[in-house]
């Protein structure tokens, strides 16, 4: 499956048109947040050009947010990195859960495609690749499409951001409806139905209980560990 | 703040999110990874998209506090419906949008 041509023209544009049907979602999604967050930057006083810095060095959404709530606040450079850090440390285990399907793949692919894991297009490939029919190159432009869209909403967001109605058609909605319809397509058994649950009281309760963002990595580690347990011992009795 | 400035901070967020994003892939695909590794890696999904969802239905973030009345969770009650029944990723988006919309409208 890895050693496609993909010099074939004919093949190069199945893969675009695949992966952008598999993209579109994420890029409605991000539309509305990235010029959120254009909005807010152009008031912290960053200029559209940082702003563009930002998207294209640092592609993480929350991070970016947070980033730019401290610069507003006045907090210093060595305090926003490691925030961005404890932020994006949950991006290790979607990395992790994606090498399943990676595997062997040369490095240097591995180094372009990892720049764009991000919570959205990790629910979306991963999706994919277990329904089949997917591969590394259209995966690699599911993360382009939407880094590319993510740069330009955030941008415009600096330029035109106050002049766009906020909640328009619902579009707010997007990505949470999304997540809803790709946790539908998971739950494929009784133990992923049972992970699932358990990861939402988790992390409901751990959200409620300490501060910050541990909540996804926390509840995820703990569901998917007791789910694992269940069934293991499951398998074991029959 | 100038252009170095700017630069040399996003430079070291961009690194701090780039590594969590690529150390693992690197290192683990080209490893043979155990079976029980595999097995509990297949449940990661499910429960990081859960774990992502429910607090946004379920926690009123202004208070951090438990909510059941958010129009997210009473919107998300027929479009889980509409993903269990059409199972179409592109529907069920519009289809939460649109609800979503005339939830501001009507609450």
């Amino acid at each position: 499956m890895d050693q496609r041509d993909t010099s074939n023209p004919s093949l190069r544009s199945d893969i675009l048109r695949q992966g952008a049907a598999a993209a579109w979602p994420i890029c409605l999604g991000y539309f509305p947040i990235g010029l959120a967050l254009g909005v807010l930057a152009r008031q912290a006083g960053l200029h559209w050009w940082a702003v563009a810095l930002m998207s294209i060095m640092v592609f993480a959404g929350s991070a970016q947010f947070i980033c730019v709530a401290m610069l507003a606040a006045g907090a210093s450079v060595p305090s926003i990195i490691f925030t961005t850090l404890v932020v994006n440390l949950r991006h290790t285990l979607m990395s992790s859960a994606l090498a399943v399907y990676l595997a062997g793949v040369n490095q240097k692919f591995l180094a372009v495609f990892s720049y764009g894991i991000t919570d959205e297009s990790f629910a979306v490939n991963m999706t994919q690749f277990k329904k089949g029919h997917w591969d590394r190159w259209r995966a690699l432009v599911v993360n382009h499409l939407a880094n590319s869209v993510w740069i330009l909403a955030t941008v415009a967001g600096t330029l035109v951001g106050q002049f766009v109605p906020q909640g328009a058609f619902g579009i707010d909605y997007a990505l949470t409806g999304m997540f809803i319809c790709l946790l539908v397509f998971q739950l494929q058994g009784r133990i992923y139905l049972l992970t699932g649950l358990l990861a939402a009281v988790f992390s409901v309760v751990w959200y409620l209980l300490i501060p910050g963002d541990s909540y996804i990595v926390g509840a995820s580690v703990c569901a998917a560990t007791l789910g694992y347990l269940l069934k293991r011992r499951y398998r074991r009795k029959k | 703040m100038t252009f170095s400035d700017y630069f040399f901070l996003f430079a070291g967020m961009g690194l701090v999110t780039y590594l969590p994003r690529t150390l693992p892939l690197l290192y683990l695909a080209h490893k043979q990874l155990p079976q029980w590794m595999i097995d509990w890696l297949s449940l990661i999904p499910v429960a990081v998209l859960s774990a992502l969802l429910a607090p946004s239905l379920f926690v009123d973030a202004e208070h951090r506090s438990f909510s059941l009345g958010k129009p997210e969770l009473i919107v998300a009650i027929p479009t889980l419906i509409f993903a269990l029944k059409t199972r179409s990723l592109g529907g069920t988006v519009l289809v939460g949008m649109f609800l979503y919309w005339l939830a501001g409208i009507f609450m």
